[in-house]
């Protein structure tokens, strides 16, 4: 479900199917963590947490329920807590991966005790050499994963503005006020009613009324003065409240069927939070180039150093001539997110070989030493992260 | 839009063809709405998702592209369906999913044209276009079930009573069938059966894709009611009531049709039916073609309810995301999903054991017999019971 074909076996092969491999191992309720089997899937432990421990998450990203928790920390996925707390692949606790070789090996505090509370630190963090790497390094068996407190209310507010040259300062305000879950930015032609404005999705989480109202009041707060200067407002959401409010939000795949063909796909560079609107104007340019229907959405991380930016568009699976341009228009959004410095998400394979070349010479040839050194046979997943 | 290229490369067409590429593969339809476990009876089963909604939407796909051919593998897994219509209430796009179980159906019924289906549904399809039941049993025995519950005949009472092949031949069947009688006949209700003139419903067999078959039977059925003048019949059976409702009327039908749950629940309501203290803790098991199908969810709940002192208590996955005992869509007769630990019936009854309940109320005969199946093989006869809601109300009479 990465929606870049990053299972696709590009050179034949094996696909290993891991979704039979789906055990909650243990949840440490106290420290927060959780340890999972490499198939077990999102939806799984968040029902299992919900049933069991109600006070406690982990970073559900929108991605469908299906997909699994090793596979979403081995491309560096985000999740619903990710603004507070980073990528998920910050989140993971310790590794159990099969190498190349054969070999089962353990990473951070399991290696060399019971508890699964730290993938690195204090040793040297060699979770690195698996996280990131697609698969390429090693087969993901068993993940330990933070665990957040589930607080009893959650609530969103939806602020627009059409001035997106002001949303990197509202994004900096917001985040300022260190007391926020999740923040989106998002905008897309269709429906009508979400034209021409670019939209906040602002998540807040509280035990109580007080809590809750005590955030909504500071977060309207800092954006007063965008309302004030008549360059945004708080939105109505009584007809889609429960809809953003949902997790994963499973609306997020009706982009797919709206050209009637099943498919959309995003390339989902990770970028500073200032360059939003040149993003914007690229994704725009981008759609009507390439006469193709765009959604941009954007997910704040670790608190607004950085965001992905994803330049989605949506296709029709019987229509290969507009297939065809959803490829090339993704390939030149990767190219542009290179020039400005951003780092391509979940890269397929084209857009590595592009990420790899723009590299710095050595740090290429660390990234292919320890491929090399991790599979030195080009077994694992071949054809990804491969340096010529 | 279709490109040329596709549309030239098809090799099988299906009536909602246009629809199969639309499938974004999220795999939504195997779960429940809240995702706790699978409740796709086939992926729950064999754990490929070659098994789920969307793996058979993408085989479909490959296969009227020309790129997979019709044999037995591919008839294997569509046919390992169950046809319980949890893909269509979990799909989230909402624009396409009422025909992901038309979709199915159709390519099943192509498989029926091209004569390759699996041995257990041809055979099923041979025993009920020469018997008019799947048990190859003689059609004379037919109403033997009601012998000794006062039951006869139908003459032009208000209801017919349709039992159906597994309420009429099957011993837990036929046993829920006469709990079902006794309880109409005691409360007063004008009713007879057709007995050895009654025929197959059919519904299992169109879900198998053998329209031919099932039109026959239809019409047949349809044309015997009207002479018999059946204006309102009550089946034992959510599968009939399944095809009487919804596949009938466009064949010509015009009677009216009830689950005996909803008969029931409404006598217990005008207190037709006295009804005395039994203790124990129930659990409700929703057949898939009463609930998902037609939506009836609160009939026999409340008939339960009636009872005093009974204590209804509800399964993690239940009403609409009730996890189905694997017997739909034919599977009751050709067992297509496999038989191990996570067979649909074993899952479903350690998931009804976890409630504490002592006895799964069950409202079909087929969830009934499946469930007392895995019972048996989960080796639970000493601390789970299956009971028809009938047979529940009918110990507690006073
Ligand atoms: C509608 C939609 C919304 C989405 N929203 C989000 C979102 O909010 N956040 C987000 O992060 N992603 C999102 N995604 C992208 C994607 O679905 C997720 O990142 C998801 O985690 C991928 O999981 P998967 O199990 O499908 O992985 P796959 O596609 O099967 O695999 C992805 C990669 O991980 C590798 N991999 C898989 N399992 C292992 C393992 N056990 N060990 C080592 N490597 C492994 C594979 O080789 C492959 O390179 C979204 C996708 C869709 C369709």
């Amino acid at each position: 479900m990465s929606l870049t074909g990053l299972v696709i076996p590009l050179k034949g092969g094996i696909v290993m199917d891991m979704k039979r491999m789906n055990k909650i191992v243990e949840v440490n309720p106290m420290a927060r963590w959780a340890v999972v089997e490499g198939g077990t899937s999102q939806g799984m432990l968040k029902a299992y947490l919900q049933k069991n421990h109600p006070g406690l998450r982990h970073s559900l990203p929108d991605a469908p329920a299906a997909t699994t928790i090793a596979a979403n920390v081995s491309l560096h996925g985000q999740g619903r807590l990710t603004q507070q707390y980073g990528f998920n692949s910050d989140m993971v606790t310790g590794l159990e991966v099969v190498l190349p070789t054969g070999e089962i090996c353990r990473i951070g505090s399991p290696s060399i005790g019971p508890h699964w509370f730290s993938r690195g630190p204090a040793l040297p963090d060699l979770s690195g050499l698996f996280l990131g790497w697609l698969g390429t390094t090693g087969i993901i068996t068993r993940v330990g994963l933070m665990l957040y407190p589930n607080k009893k209310i959650r609530d969103v507010e939806l602020f627009v503005t059409d001035r997106v040259e002001l949303i990197p300062e509202m994004l900096f305000r917001l985040t300022h006020l260190e007391m926020l879950e999740d923040i989106n930015v998002w905008f897309q032609p269709k429906p009508l009613m979400f034209q021409d404005n670019f939209h906040i999705t602002i998540y807040f989480t509280g035990d109580d009324d007080e809590e809750i109202e005590f955030k909504r009041k500071k977060l309207w707060g800092v954006m007063q003065p965008y309302i004030d200067s008549r360059d945004g407002g708080f939105m109505s959401i009584q007809y889609i409240r429960e809809g953003l409010l949902e997790m994963p939000q499973r609306s997020i795949a009706d982009f797919a069927d709206v050209p009637k063909g099943g498919g959309f796909e995003y390339s989902g560079p990770i970028v500073p939070i200032d360059h939003f609107p040149r993003y914007a104007a690229k994704l725009v340019e981008l759609a009507a180039k390439y006469r193709l229907l765009y959604a941009g959405a954007a997910r704040l991380i670790s608190g607004g150093h950085s965001m992905m930016f994803a330049v989605s568009f949506a296709f029709n699976r019987d229509d290969r001539d507009l297939m065809a341009r959803v490829k090339e228009a993704l390939e030149e959004a990767t190219e542009f997110a290179l020039e400005q410095g951003g780092i391509p998400w979940k890269p397929n394979f084209i857009e590595q070989k592009m990420i790899l070349k723009k590299m710095d010479p050595s740090t290429r040839r660390i990234f292919a030493m320890i491929k090399k050194n991790l599979d030195p046979r080009g077994i694992m997943n071949p054809g990804n992260w491969e340096v010529e | 839009m279709e490109s040329e290229a596709s549309c030239s490369q098809n090799t099988h067409a299906i009536k909602h063809g246009d629809i199969v590429h639309r499938c974004f593969r999220c795999g939504c339809c195997k779960f429940p709405s809240d995702y706790n476990d699978f409740n796709c009876p086939s992926y729950r089963a064999f754990g490929w998702d070659t098994y789920a909604p969307g793996g058979r939407m993408w085989l479909i796909r490959g296969w009227m592209e020309g790129e997979i051919e019709t044999n037995q593998r591919f008839a294997e897994i569509m046919y390992a369906c169950a046809v319980c219509d949890n893909c269509k209430n979990q799909c989230v796009f909402p624009r396409f999913r009422d025909a992901l179980p038309d979709i199915f159906e159709e390519v099943k019924a192509e498989l029926v044209e091209e004569g390759v289906v699996p041995p257990p549904v041809r055979d099923y399809f041979k025993a009920v276009a020469t018997n008019g039941n799947p048990y190859k049993l003689p059609q004379a025995t037919r109403g033997d079930w009601a012998k000794g519950t006062g039951i006869e005949k139908f003459s032009g009472p208000e209801y017919l009573f349709y039992v159906g092949s597994v309420g009429a031949f099957d011993e837990v069947g036929m046993k829920m069938a006469r709990s079902v009688a006794r309880l109409l006949l005691k409360a007063g209700v004008s009713v007879g059966i057709l007995a050895d003139e009654e025929t197959c419903d059919g519904n299992d067999g169109k879900a198998m894709g053998q329209t031919g078959l099932f039109q026959q039977l239809a019409l047949d059925n349809i044309g015997k009611f009207r002479q018999k003048g059946v204006k309102k019949v009550i089946t034992l059976d959510p599968h009939a009531y399944n095809t009487f409702k919804n596949d009938y009327p466009a064949l010509g039908a015009d009677f009216q049709v009830f689950h005996h749950t909803e008969i029931l629940a409404e006598l217990l309501r005008g207190k037709k039916l006295a009804l005395c203290e039994r203790s124990g803790k129930v659990t409700y098991h929703d057949p898939c073609y009463l609930g998902r199908h037609n939506g009836i969810y609160a009939p026999p709940r409340e008939a339960l309810k009636a009872v005093p002192g009974l204590l209804l208590t509800e399964m993690r996955q239940s009403g609409v995301n009730a996890f189905c005992c694997g017997g739909g869509g034919g599977n009751f007769f050709t067992d297509m999903l496999a038989a191990g630990e996570d067979s649909p019936g074993r899952v479903r009854v350690r998931q009804a054991l976890e409630t504490g309940a002592a006895v799964i109320a069950v409202a079909c005969p087929n969830c009934a017999k499946m469930l007392a199946d895995a019972v048996k093989t989960e080796g639970l006869e000493e601390r789970l019971a299956v009971q028809g809601v009938a047979e529940i109300i009918e110990q507690a009479l006073s």
